[in-house]
């Protein structure tokens, strides 16, 4: 080769090394004096690389939102407004009924006229929101069933709500950097948070599954003077009712000036307390879906007096203020999480603001202020996964990774350097160019190191020696035949070539499959895997052999070549 | 120059039933293990699944004074975990790996998988931490031990996944391997031939049986990273079988006149110090992973270091063997023929180049 072709590929290796060692060590901003000393380059070494939780320490948590309790909430929500519609216009609808199987949801209603179909189809569709619902007739009932296609579209809309109110929650709760997206298939419904630095994930959790169903309902009792109406136990309450309960009624435990049960991890109900049960009606007066402020007071200054106080969105103004204005004397309860906080008569109208008492400490109303703001979740969430590491955990994993990855490096170094003596430095060069260049690519597509990551680096560092072996064993072998020095270089880097692209391409192939089937630590061994076998092709071929045919070109008429 | 494995002649293919018999020998022994532990009531079972696969919860818990193991075991006992799996760390005597399986949702076994899904990941960490409280407090949130020197221990890291996604888990984790295989599978028939797709194909299952065999038998974790590994060994595995076959595709075609056998034979011979000398390079680093690595890495470095070995050995022994046996079967004219033509089309730049004839490389 030419001395301007070798001109040109030294050029070229310099450049990328240069750009390499830049994206490691440099930093991202106009380079200063400090930045060459090496605190400064350690400083940018360690802002450039963005290690997993695994090495920098927090949490990792895999939920899924029940979407399947979501149709059935939706499904029977949907049921009992549409008798309710039916019922009021005084149409012949004698019940309901329904399928909630998941994949499967129905509605219908029975009638014991058919000739009024029609008009109980068209009073439902003005009360109750069933446009995406295929309706049919047959004999005396009308059903309304929902299509898989929108199920699927409902449920990716649960989960979407779902990841956004888990956002405003953790951003309220002040998590630094969090990570929140879907997880794994568009069909399973899981969410993945992860949440650097934050090692001890209880409180966070307790917050984001926090169901606060806020609502306020009206209590069946005698009005004022007389005192609500309670119960000593459910039975007696249901046995008022006639023994079963209707479905415009809800039988619902009176924890009065009890602990809450949600949001409040750290809280000890009074086991000594009598619980009560009240009767109310359903469905509620306003929800917590009409809440536009929610947040914590103390009354008295002492941390367990805390009140939470709220305000309705104008909507929700407006259907309270009716209500209460027309019920004054009658009893009103605040129902957090099916069950009565207080139950208050209406002394005048009240239009937007209310409050729920119970003695909550500072830090449980707080969460429960935060989760009320936040909206209620469409559906519960259950965890599947949650791992934890904590910041010395993740230090003494960032030092057992680098001390392996140095000592198998230097295994390697000091190997190579006694076998192929000459050709070992050419290995030894194209080694350490294709960790930092690994490195490089791994900041440049901004991917994160992680533990298994580093394995596959050191993996990586495997499959480049042995590209190295092969080419230099089979150089050796036609020197062996007595071929020439550049005519035993130029065949063994040819034919080598074949049986490393075949190699590479195997495990290319397998890493990728890797990637796209595993999940998070493992997708970070394939990718610097993939990466690492990548730059080695360019390493072990492209600048191995620029370095030989330098060692040719300034000494032409050698004898021996050291390898 | 300094030569390792110069002027080898070993009769691979003449050994082959040796070779092949040992191989079924510690298969059958790791089969026994598995199916012999399933069987044993009570006992352990066919492989040791990490929490990834089976689900329940593993606290790291670091201690100021380090209690006994049958202290930790006794506290966990009075808190209701009937069997906690207690483990040492090598290299950081203050710390201690607590594993307990899955919690029984409340006070019955009838509650549904979710019941216990959601019990075990809300409730593992909160359990462990309970027991371990008989010790002295933790040094809780952003206290370490250090800061805080009226606590006791501090727990350091979790992993808690529950039944629902340990199976997952479990799923996602034999497909990829399976996908892998096929994968491969394609790639060499592509590139070679069928016969030695299939060839190479049963030495990686022969590797990867042999590797779980060895789990198996003595009772190493099986967990995520394991199955990375295995993923590894098999990338290595047909690499190394490569390296040979493409060897014996060209001695086919410069070396029209001797046996398939021979030519095999000698290919291995040739390729020999490579193999040796990179899957003695590769299993340095590895041993590096598994002296420096961690607790975290050590099933995967383990897994690494016997499937490479392993790997070496089955695609000298196995692969070759296997691939070239089952061709001559077939006829040993009719392979040539059929692969001769193919074979020379290949990019052989540097037999079209050279001036002499060539010749074996042993003499």
């Amino acid at each position: 080769m030419n001395r301007t072709g070798l001109w040109i590929r030294t050029a070229i290796i310099i450049a990328i090394t240069l750009g390499g060692i830049y994206m490691v060590f440099g930093p991202r901003h106009t380079p200063t004096s400090a930045d060459f000393t090496w605190a400064g380059i350690k400083e940018n070494l360690s802002k450039n690389i963005n290690l997993g939780l695994d090495l920098r320490g927090g949490s990792h948590l895999v939920m899924r939102v029940k979407t399947d309790d979501y149709l059935k909430k939706l499904t029977e929500n949907n049921a009992q407004a549409a008798l309710s519609a039916a019922q009021d216009a005084k149409l012949p609808v004698t019940g309901n009924s329904m399928t909630t199987d998941p994949g499967n949801y129905s509605i219908s209603l029975a009638l014991s006229d058919p000739s009024q179909a029609q008009a109980v189809v068209d009073e439902v569709r003005k009360k109750v929101d069933l446009a995406s619902w295929t309706q049919s007739t047959s004999g005396n009932n009308v059903t309304w069933s929902l299509p898989t296609q929108t199920a699927t579209l409902l449920k990716r809309q649960a989960v979407d709500q779902e990841l956004k109110i888990i956002d405003s929650r953790i951003n309220a709760f002040g998590v630094k950097e969090p990570t929140l997206q879907r997880h794994g298939s568009d069909a399973s419904g899981e969410i993945l948070l992860q949440m650097p630095g934050v090692d001890d994930p209880e409180r966070v959790k307790n917050l984001i599954g926090a169901t606060s169903n806020l609502s306020m309902m009206k209590v069946v009792s005698p009005p004022n003077p007389s005192p609500v109406q309670t119960y000593p136990t459910k039975e007696a309450a249901i046995q008022s009712l006639g023994g079963t309960i209707p479905a415009n009624r809800r039988v619902l435990p009176y924890a009065d000036r009890d602990e809450p049960t949600s949001a409040g991890a750290s809280s000890t109900p009074d086991p000594n307390k009598p619980k009560q049960y009240v009767v109310v009606e359903y469905p509620a007066i306003v929800d917590g879906s009409e809440l536009r402020d929610a947040s914590a007071a103390s009354r008295t200054g002492a941390d367990r007096d805390y009140e939470i106080n709220f305000t309705f969105k104008p909507s929700g103004a407006q259907k309270f203020g009716d209500w209460t204005g027309k019920n004054i004397g009658n009893y009103m309860a605040v129902v957090l999480n099916d069950e009565v906080k207080s139950a208050a008569y209406i002394k005048s109208q009240i239009f937007d603001q209310g409050q729920i008492s119970g003695r909550f400490t500072k830090q449980s109303a707080e969460d429960l202020a935060l989760t009320l703001k936040s909206g209620a979740l469409p559906a519960e969430i259950e965890y599947q996964e949650e791992r934890t590491v904590g910041p010395s955990l993740g230090a003494d994993s960032i030092r057992s990774g680098v001390e392996a990855s140095l000592g198998g490096l230097a295994l390697v170094v000091i190997f190579m350097l006694f076998y192929y003596r000459g050709a070992g430095i050419n290995a030894v060069i194209a080694l350490i160019l294709n960790m930092i260049l690994t490195i490089a690519a791994l900041i440049m597509i901004k991917s994160t190191l992680t533990l298994p990551g580093i394995a596959g680096l050191i993996l990586g560092i495997g499959m480049a020696v042995d590209s190295n072996v092969l080419i230099f064993e089979r150089i050796r072998e036609e020197l062996r035949l007595g071929i020439s020095i550049p005519e035993s270089i130029s065949i063994g880097f040819d034919r080598a070539f074949v049986t490393i692209i075949d190699t590479h391409v195997t495990t290319i192939i397998s890493s990728l499959i890797l990637y796209m089937t595993g999940s998070g630590p493992i997708r970070g061994f394939a990718v610097t895997l993939i990466l690492g076998l990548l730059i080695n092709l360019f390493t072990a071929v492209f600048v191995s052999r620029t370095i030989f045919n330098w060692e040719l070109s300034l000494w032409p008429n050698r004898e021996k070549l050291s390898i | 120059m300094f030569n390792l494995f110069q002027n080898i002649h070993v009769d691979w293919l003449g050994k082959r039933r040796i070779f092949i018999g040992l191989s079924i020998f510690i298969m059958l022994a790791g089969l026994v293990s598995a199916i012999g532990r399933q069987l044993t009531p009570g006992g352990t079972d066919a492989f040791n699944l990490g929490v990834d696969f089976k689900g329940g919860t593993v606290v790291t818990a670091k201690f100021r004074n380090v209690p006994s193991d049958d202290d930790i075991r006794a506290a966990l006992n009075r808190n209701g975990v009937a069997d906690p799996v207690i483990q040492r760390t090598v290299n950081k005597p203050d710390e201690v790996l607590i594993k307990i399986p899955l919690i029984e949702a409340g006070a019955s076994d009838t509650a549904p998988d979710e019941q216990r899904q959601k019990e075990q990941v809300q409730g593992g960490r909160l359990t462990v931490k309970k027991a371990l409280d008989s010790f002295g407090t933790e040094a809780e949130g952003d206290a370490t031990l250090d800061t805080n020197p009226d606590a006791a221990y501090k727990i350091v890291g979790t992993d808690s996944v529950g039944a629902v996604a340990g199976s997952q888990l479990r799923n996602q984790a034999v497909t990829a391997t399976l996908l892998g295989l096929v994968g491969i599978l394609l790639f060499i028939a592509f590139r070679y031939d069928w016969t030695y797709a299939a060839g190479a194909v049963l030495a990686v299952f022969h590797d990867v049986l042999m590797v779980l065999s060895f789990f198996s038998i003595l009772q190493w974790e099986v967990n995520l990273t394991v199955i990375a590994a295995i993923l590894t060994i098999v990338g290595f595995s047909v690499n190394d079988s490569i390296v040979i076959f493409d060897r014996i595709r060209e001695n086919i075609v410069t070396n029209r006149t001797d046996s398939i056998f021979k030519i095999t034979n000698d290919s291995i011979n040739q390729t020999l110090s490579r193999t040796v000398i990179t899957a003695g390079l590769v299993i340095l680093s590895v041993l590096s992973l598994v002296i420096f690595g961690g607790e975290v890495l050590r099933s995967f470095s383990l897994a690494l270091l016997v499937g490479l070995t392993l790997g070496c050995y089955s695609t000298v022994a196995i692969a070759s063997p296997i691939a070239i046996w089952w061709q001559s079967k077939m006829g040993d004219s009719r392979v040539k023929d059929v692969l001769a033509p193919q074979a020379s089309g290949q990019k052989l730049a540097s037999s079209s180049r050279r001036s002499v004839t060539r010749r074996p490389v042993t003499r």
